[in-house]
């Protein structure tokens, strides 16, 4: 079946992604702290607690409704400095441009990067550039890289869930992907959808100020919510079971799903962050992030429970529960 | 003088096998002794030659009507010159493997002690024997004995002990044997759970015929029930179930009652009082006094009697309930007495509980006889776990099932132990009391499989469970999977045609198949033809939207101005079904498929007779049900030359349309359809017999429980006299996969 070959679903954020380097990435590069599987690392220099952690930008079409690559190539390094419960400060920018590349477009990019820097609050110190023959990239993919100085008394973790503690979400799901699908397919969607890309360490940093014993910070990028929930039910080795009704979808999303068949549960967000905290931190929590504006549609989503090990279950509108797996490629029917 | 030592293998445990091996010796007056161990019934018998002789000829075929004696293995022994024969109780062995029998609806024997105001079990709800009873749903350990069962927390009685240790009694080691005295009671409660004092049963009765929804608690799990006279509770019943169309199965007092509904062929009749009990899928008669919202849209209705104690005493023979699975929509059924109130606590006004635990849930079955032939729809209560012969040794494997309607099955020797329904794998509840009941099933027949079988589907749970477990894997496509337990099941070792006409399974090109023309055995497969691929618009949701691949096939024949058409589809098309349209020419969520089942959608959502399915193959029974007792005719479709054959029916879908838009009526256009595709997979296999020369050709797949297809392909290939072969012992659709996979695995090992 698997003819040894990388396929798109390795990079689709699911399991063949999860395996790819689980069964590549880790044996050769063996060390504890990549061991530890969070959004970018935690570093100890001289006392010092670093967040340090790089993504790369390949997404199709550049631009689209609420960003374009160049913003989503920062807030998606900005994002995964603060899902470490840091505050980002420094970035780096790499570029691989094809031959033949629009300048006015790359000018536009990079001032996107900077609108978006300059809203974070973070600086692009370095990079590289490097131009390749026609077709050897589609246009442009950028690198980001960045660092952070973790909060004082902060320990966030995947391996941080416990029974008991509530799941909070920041806000409406899926815009980010269908967002970019249907700019690149030209699809009209019943209402306009926009990406949800946005800085969030502003929101994390107050999040964090007022209640430290925050266990779990993490942004459900590739793979959406489900994917996400899964790796972190694994890290901590509990189960998770959601509430359907109170995941929070926007109607514009909710149409375009019907038609196009997605679940928004697996759906890429740019802009969002999940939070575990204690059951009786939960509502400090929840005053804070609705007074931010990328935290204003906060709710609780679910619980962490002992049972089902590993596994997130979603307990629907009709009262059943359904396993929300993590998938190994795209959504393929498995109704016979 | 001789003595002789006999081992007997099969269901010989808890079905009266050592009080008739007792009463043999009696009657022969031999000496020695049997018992139960873990392997089946061993014997010692001692007595003048002749008289052994004829001890052993009756032993096998006198055997008591429940027992199944697979393996017999007999040697002489020295004499010991015992001076009785005796019973001796059962020993633990290292090695487990006894079979366990599947619940059995009540005797005649114990009917009539129930009946009878002078027996000390007149009305008691739990009567059985060593003939009936139940078995698998309360066994949680082999060997068969009282304490591994759910009945070990009843200790008997005096006169209950005295018939449990009497070897000329009928409950001799009978071991759910009780009474009134000793044994488990019913109560009925308020839907809050609350005791009401009163006779249980009689004023459950009185509730149901006052319109009530009474959850019962019957052998393998709860039961909701009400009065299927009565439209007034049945549509309150399908609100609170959530359950918008699909037909309710019946329960009647008397097979005469069922007889003034339906009709009832010898066949049928035999299959409702067989002592499995199944659901029989019957016709119905066009008056009945039935509540309209039992079973909307179709005129087959699911029937069966009365299996358990319980049942006989609620329902009186003029009596029709509907007896549906306890539980919410596409829940498992509910079984846990903690779970009753909890779950269905909404659904149900009252609850009639007891308090015997049943250890193993299973659904009623389901069957029906087509062309004289057996098809188990749903192979469950009854049937589950006695396990299936196959012709060759097997070793031990673990086959894990499908995703939706899931069965797993283990093999051992040359036997295969196939799972009760297990259900949809998606729900939480099912996956996990699936991963429970395949332990159980290691323990209760002792095997611990070496390899897995598994569909190739990479989102199925069972297959990724598989590839979790530490022993081989082994891969089986899916449709293979289903032809192969055709094979399976009538021990073919050659290769045939297979015809899998089902749902979606996962192809060996990435796409779901569906429309299959194979050249198998069970080892390899070819495949020679298949239907045309078609996008599937929105994926899963395609599925339970026919009117999206309806729509998807208008817009390919006739571009956006479909929508304008003044046909049914086209009046009530979703908005954003041009959204729909343009995302599955981009792909965008959009699977090919070659499904056969689909088919049947399109034609349903052209017709306008299904627009949004609520249960699984609704369109397809809808539009069975349009086209049934009407003349059709052939109309055309497209065989294309290349190898493989493509099957199109393009102009089959356009032919019906043109049709529908001059106003032809739609009942007959459904059976024109069904001809079409009938004499398609006819006009395929002669070509593909042609071609290759086999004369042997299997149908399997979903697909095939249309009974119209079903008996008018079977009837044509006969007259060509063509050999064809069907499932009968275990569904057609993925409830039979994992026999499938076992088969296919079994095979491949055999061959390395
Ligand atoms: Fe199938
Ligand atoms: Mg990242
Ligand atoms: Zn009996
Ligand atoms: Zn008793």
């Amino acid at each position: 079946m698997s003819n040894k070959r990388i396929q798109l679903a390795h990079g689709s954020g699911g399991k063949l992604s999860h395996d790819l380097i689980k069964d590549i990435m880790w044996p050769a590069f063996a060390n504890e702290i990549l061991g530890e599987m969070n959004d970018g690392a935690q570093l100890h220099i001289n006392g010092c607690r670093l967040a340090f952690s790089t993504d790369s930008y390949v997404v199709k079409p550049l631009f689209f409704p609420g960003g374009d690559i160049g913003k989503l190539a920062v807030c998606g390094t900005v994002n995964d400095i603060a899902m470490n419960g840091a505050l980002p400060s420094y970035l780096s920018a790499g570029f691989v441009l094809e031959e033949g590349f629009p300048i006015s477009d790359l000018q536009r990019i990079v001032a996107s990067m900077q609108q978006a820097a300059t809203e974070a609050g973070v600086y692009i110190v370095t990079g590289d550039t490097k131009v390749v023959e026609k077709g050897a990239v589609d246009g442009i993919y950028i690198n980001t890289a960045g660092i952070g100085k973790i909060m004082d008394g902060i320990h966030i973790s995947g391996k941080n869930a416990l029974p008991g503690q509530n799941i909070i979400l920041s806000g409406y799901l899926g815009e980010h992907s269908l967002a970019v699908m249907g700019e690149r397919h030209g699809l009209h969607f019943p209402q306009s959808v926009r990406s949800d890309c946005a800085p969030l360490n502003s929101l994390v940093e107050a999040m964090l100020t007022a209640v430290p014993k925050i266990a779990v910070l993490r942004d459900p990028t590739r793979g959406g919510l489900a994917t996400t929930l899964n790796e972190i039910a694994l890290q901590s080795g509990v189960g998770i079971m959601l509430e359907e009704m109170d995941i929070p979808i926007s109607s514009a999303v909710q149409a375009a799903c019907d038609i196009l068949g997605f679940d928004p549960l697996y759906l890429a967000n740019e802009g969002k962050v999940i939070v575990f905290v204690e059951q009786e931190s939960t509502n400090q929590v929840l005053d804070i992030m609705k007074q931010h504006v990328y935290g204003s549609e906060a709710r609780v989503i679910g619980k962490v429970v002992k049972e089902a090990r590993g596994q997130v279950g979603l307990r629907t509108r009709i009262g059943g529960v359904r396993l929300l797996d993590m998938l190994v490629g795209d959504q393929l029917p498995r109704i016979c | 003088m001789q003595r002789l030592a006999i081992h007997i293998n099969g269901i010989v445990q808890g079905v009266g096998f050592r009080p008739f091996v007792y009463n043999l010796a009696q009657h022969y007056q031999l000496t020695g002794w049997v018992l139960n161990n873990s392997q089946g019934v061993e014997i010692e018998a001692e007595g003048d030659s002749p008289t052994v002789s004829r001890f052993l000829e009756e032993l096998s075929f006198s055997a008591p009507p429940l027992a199944v004696i697979e393996e017999m293995t007999v040697n002489l022994v020295n004499l010991r010159g015992d001076t009785e024969f005796i019973i001796r109780y059962s020993r633990e062995e290292m090695q487990k493997t006894a079979w366990v029998s599947p619940d059995v609806a009540t005797c005649s024997e114990c009917l009539g002690e129930m009946t009878d105001p002078a027996d000390r079990r007149y009305r008691y709800g739990f009567i059985n024997c060593t003939n009936c009873g139940p078995r698998y749903s309360i066994i949680k350990d082999v060997p068969y004995d009282r304490a591994a069962t759910t009945m070990n927390t009843f200790p008997m009685c005096s006169s209950c002990q005295a018939e449990y240790d009497n070897p000329g009694n009928r409950r001799f080691h009978a071991q759910p044997n009780a009474c009134p005295e000793c044994g488990p009671a019913f109560r009925l409660l308020t839907s809050e759970g609350t005791p009401i004092a009163c006779d249980a049963p009689r004023k459950t009765r009185q509730l149901i015929a006052a319109g009530n929804i009474v959850a019962i608690k019957g052998i393998g799990g709860y039961h909701l029930a009400c009065d299927a006279r009565q439209e007034q509770a049945v549509s309150q019943l399908r609100t609170r179930k959530i359950r918008e169309e699909k037909p309710f199965a019946l329960m009647c007092g008397s097979i005469e009652r069922i007889r003034q509904i339906c009709d009832v062929s010898k066949e049928e009749e035999l299959l409702l009082t067989s002592s499995a009990r199944p659901i029989v899928l019957l016709t119905k008669k066009s008056d009945s006094d039935l509540a309209q919202s039992v079973a909307p849209g179709t005129d087959v209705l699911g029937m069966m009697l009365p299996y358990a104690p319980i049942h006989w005493l609620l329902l009186e023979e003029q009596d029709v309930w509907v007896m549906t699975s306890g539980n919410i929509s596409d829940e498992p059924i509910v079984y846990k007495d903690q779970d009753a109130i909890k779950l269905l606590g909404r659904i149900a006004d009252y609850f009639l509980v007891h308090n015997r635990e049943i250890f193993q849930q299973s659904d009623d079955s389901v069957v029906r006889i087509t062309g004289n032939k057996r098809q188990i729809l749903r192979r469950s209560r009854g049937f589950a776990p006695q396990p299936i012969k196959i012709s060759q040794e097997m070793p031990s494997i673990l086959a894990v099932g499908g995703e939706a309607k899931n069965t797993f099955c283990l093999t051992r020797g040359s036997f295969a132990f196939m799972s009760s329904h297990m259900g949809d794998l998606e729900n939480m509840a099912t996956y996990e009391a699936y991963l429970a009941a395949i332990e159980h099933y290691k323990k209760l027949f002792s095997i611990e499989p070496t390899l897995v079988a598994y569909d190739w589907h990479p989102e199925y749970l069972a297959s990724k469970y598989a590839l979790s477990l530490p022993i081989s894997h082994l891969g089986v496509q899916h449709h293979h999977a289903h032809i192969a337990s055709v094979l399976a099941e009538h021990s073919i070792d050659e290769k045939v045609i297979g015809v899998a006409f089902d749902g979606t399974g996962y192809g060996c090109d990435g796409t779901l198949w569906g429309g299959e023309f194979l050249i198998a055995d069970c080892t390899e497969f070819v495949r020679l033809g298949h239907c045309k691929y078609l996008p599937l618009p929105g994926g899963a949701k395609a599925i339970k939207e026919p009117w999206r691949i309806a729509a998807w096939v208008l817009y390919n024949l006739y571009g956006q101005e479909f929508a304008a058409f003044d046909i049914k589809l086209s009046r009530n098309l979703s908005p954003g079904w041009e959204l729909m349209v343009q995302a599955a020419a981009k792909g965008i969520n959009a699977p090919l498929t070659s499904s056969a089942g689909r088919l049947f959608d399109i034609a349903a959502g052209i017709l306008g007779i299904c627009h949004t399915i609520h249960y699984e193959g609704q369109g397809a029974i809808e539009l069975e049900r349009a086209g049934y007792k009407q003349y059709g005719q052939v109309l055309p479709y497209d065989i294309s030359q290349a190898s493989p054959y493509i099957l199109d029916f393009m102009p089959t879908f356009a032919a019906m349309i043109e049709a529908v838009r001059k106003g032809r009526s739609v009942e007959l256009l459904a059976a024109c359809f069904h001809e079409t595709i009938a004499d398609a997979v006819v006009t395929m296999v002669r070509k593909i017999k042609e071609d290759t020369g086999i004369q042997k050709v299997v149908l399997s797949g979903g697909v095939w429980q249309n009974i119209t297809i079903l008996e008018k392909v079977v009837g044509i290939l006969q007259q060509d006299s063509i050999s064809v072969y069907t499932n009968e012992l275990v569904p057609p659709n993925d409830g039979g996969l994992a026999f499938g996979q076992a088969a296919v695995a079994g095979a491949c090992i055999r061959k390395r």
